[in-house]
């Protein structure tokens, strides 16, 4: 009896302990989040004041702002919109269509040199960013790429790629090759065997690839900011610099900005979420 | 019709060759089983029938068509892969009718055909599920009825059966026997198990090493081994086999002062002097009145058991001879204790000479 109830009390203690550490560390990861969403509809005095203001009052000025003229403090939120989702989206496709093919190919063929290609892609993802945009922001100059639509999703192609290439072979890899070899000899060419047996099956890994390159995609800032000016190609986190201006910086415009930005994001990861889920439970293939 | 002809396939993996020039005709509505040990090139050959591996050197060909370059679509084959292969993301009818969907065939059609599949192995009940709410046996049955449903000229296995347990194995074994009798097509069938070798075969076929070893009917593999790789393969338990040595042309002396007279089957084929192996089975030495009264040469042996294995109808005794462990049977059991003695007859017309160096059959 006794040992029953003490074993219960150490169960509810760890249950107690788990719970508060995930409360911690959501925390540090939620707050900034929360901070911003918070801010963006709080009056500037009352994001700026010291002491703090605890009790906040609420107000939608700095959307009205954002989205007001040019003279009152407003940016081209349509467009930054705009350009961001072209960017993404086309980028992202772009690269889950290369990453599958060259996922499925790593998984699936042998040829000369697999590893070496392997390994090289990888390095290449270990090359920070950044240390490219000077070089690509040359080489773009020079073809007249610079401030384009194009030159932006070139650039996230190429970096999304080895990255989506290295997830779906994970995933294919996974995929016994018996089911391709059944769906051919059931009457499928390999192109169709793959469409209606492989891709299916691997759906929910492939969502993933591209819900991370949608993502880098849509909040890279480093390159963006060499490689866009105008408002025609400008994306929303190189948007954001339009409210520092050479003394102040516009905490509440920014904020909002930056919850605009947020939120497609959030839905976006939503909605695949749940897919993700739903895929995940196939179920094995062995008996 | 559709018999299915192997002649001189090779199959190289770089430079490791897998299969060494196989030649098998195999008629058509005939069971065959590939049969041998693990990594002898079963299912590479297998495989090179249903088009899933590219054939290095010779000619397959299905009801007289060369298909050593057409994929596997257009082999009208069925396979059923030892993992079952079952695509996941459908259900046991979708699973089904997949190919006739491929082929386009008319949606009735499917249904009913699905329907006729479903009845057949029992799975109406299941129509609705996805392969991961199947047990092993369930998933097993699906991967039949998919291969059925197309309706091929030839079946293809590739152990269908050792993800299975031990009763359940030898329930589908029954159920595919029995489908082979309903529908008739020619069936090609792996598996590393003599067992199932020879409750299914029509004709067994035999491979070691990338060779085939002998090829014949499950009595013909049984009875008239070619070598002692056959003769120890086939058959439980495996035939045992002495070291002797022919001393007169119808002697051959297994150890100290034990020599048997030379089977008259193999009486021909030797010469004084030669070393062979000397093989019987199991059923062919038994304890004087626990044994088959048969005519025949026979000769008598006093030898103490040293362990007993009772199986219910019979019990197979351990006992020694020459200092070689071997395996006697005795019918209409009593309980034995080790220890005791008893007088064995062997049956010398059963018993077996293969060469010792070659391992070869001697036959006359
Ligand atoms: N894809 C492959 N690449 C290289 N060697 C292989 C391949 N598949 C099979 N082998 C080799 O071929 C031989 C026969 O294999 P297999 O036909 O699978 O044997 P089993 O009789 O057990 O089915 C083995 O030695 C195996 O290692
Ligand atoms: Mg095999």
């Amino acid at each position: 009896m006794d040992r029953n109830l003490a074993h219960r009390n150490r169960r509810r203690a760890l249950k107690v302990a788990h719970f508060l550490t995930l409360f911690v560390v959501m925390s540090i990861i939620c707050i900034p989040g929360l901070w911003i969403v918070l801010n963006s509809f709080r009056p500037t005095v009352e994001i700026m004041a010291k002491p703090p203001v605890w009790t906040p009052s609420f107000t939608l000025e700095h959307y009205r702002a954002m989205f007001g003229g040019a003279g009152e403090g407003g940016v081209p939120v349509f467009s930054y919109f705009r350009n961001s989702l072209i960017v993404s989206v086309v980028s992202t496709a772009i690269a889950i269509l290369i990453g599958m093919s060259g996922g499925y190919a790593f998984a699936r063929y042998r040829f000369r040199g697999k590893a070496g290609w392997f390994v090289g892609l990888m390095l290449f993802r270990a090359v920070p960013g950044v240390a490219l945009s000077l070089p690509l922001f040359i080489v773009f100059a020079r073809l007249g790429i610079i401030d384009t639509h194009f030159g932006l999703i070139l650039a996230y192609v190429a970096m999304n790629v080895p990255f989506t290439i290295w997830l779906t072979d994970g995933f294919f890899r996974q995929i016994p090759k018996e089911l391709h070899e059944a769906a051919e000899i059931d009457g499928c060419t390999r192109w169709q065997a793959f469409w209606k047996v492989e891709f299916p099956v691997a759906r929910s890994g492939i969502a993933s690839a591209a819900i991370f390159a949608f993502l880098t995609s849509w909040n890279e800032f480093a390159l963006a900011s060499q490689l866009t000016r105008s408002v025609g190609s400008k994306t929303m986190p190189v948007g954001l610099l339009d409210f520092t201006a050479e003394f102040t910086i516009n905490w509440g415009g920014m904020c909002a900005l930056a919850v605009l930005m947020i939120v497609p994001a959030l839905i976006l990861t939503f909605i695949v979420q749940k897919h993700l889920i739903a895929g995940l439970t196939f179920g094995g293939v062995k008996g | 019709m559709t018999e299915v002809t192997l002649s001189n396939v090779v199959k190289k993996y770089g430079r490791h060759q897998a299969v060494h020039g196989i030649d098998l005709a195999i008629a058509d509505g005939e069971f065959v089983v590939l049969v041998g040990p693990s990594g002898c090139g079963k299912s590479t050959t297998l495989r090179m029938i249903a088009g899933l591996e590219a054939i290095t050197g010779g000619e397959v060909s299905i009801g007289g068509r060369v298909v050593n370059d057409l994929p596997p679509r257009e082999r009208n084959i069925s396979m059923v892969f030892q993992n079952y292969a079952l695509y996941p993301h459908m259900t046991v009818a979708e699973n089904l009718g997949f190919s006739l969907k491929i082929a386009k065939r008319p949606e009735a059609e499917i249904e009913r055909s699905v329907a006729e599949a479903a009845a057949i192995l029992g799975l109406d009940e299941l129509m609705e599920r996805k392969p991961a709410e199947l047990s092993g046996g369930q998933r097993q049955r699906v991967a039949m009825g998919r291969a059925i449903v197309r309706q091929p000229d030839v079946f293809l296995f590739d152990e269908p059966l050792s993800n299975l347990d031990a009763k359940l194995r030898t329930q589908m074994r029954v159920e595919i026997k029995k489908l082979h009798q309903k529908v008739g097509n020619t069936i090609i069938y792996v598996t590393h198990d003599q067992v199932e070798a020879m409750t299914l075969a029509d004709r067994i076929v035999l491979m070691r090493d990338g060779y085939i070893v002998q090829v014949g009917t499950p009595l013909d593999l049984f009875n008239q081994p070619v070598d002692t790789f056959v003769a120890t393969f086939i058959g439980s338990p495996p035939m045992n086999l002495l070291a002797g040595e022919v001393s007169a042309p119808d002697r051959i002396t297994l150890g100290e002062g034990l020599a048997v007279p030379v089977p008259a089957s193999a009486r021909g084929g030797l010469r004084v002097g030669q070393k062979v192996q000397f093989g019987f089975r199991a059923d062919n030495l038994m304890p004087v009145g626990h044994a088959v009264e048969e005519a025949g040469q026979k000769a008598q042996l006093r030898l103490t058991v040293t362990l007993t294995e009772p199986l219910g109808t019979e019990t197979l005794l351990f006992t020694e001879i020459a200092g070689t462990e071997v395996q006697a049977k005795m019918l209409n059991p009593r309980p034995v204790t080790p220890g005791e003695t008893f007088d064995f007859e062997l049956m010398l017309d059963k018993c077996h000479i293969f060469d010792a160096a070659s391992g070869n059959a001697i036959r006359s």
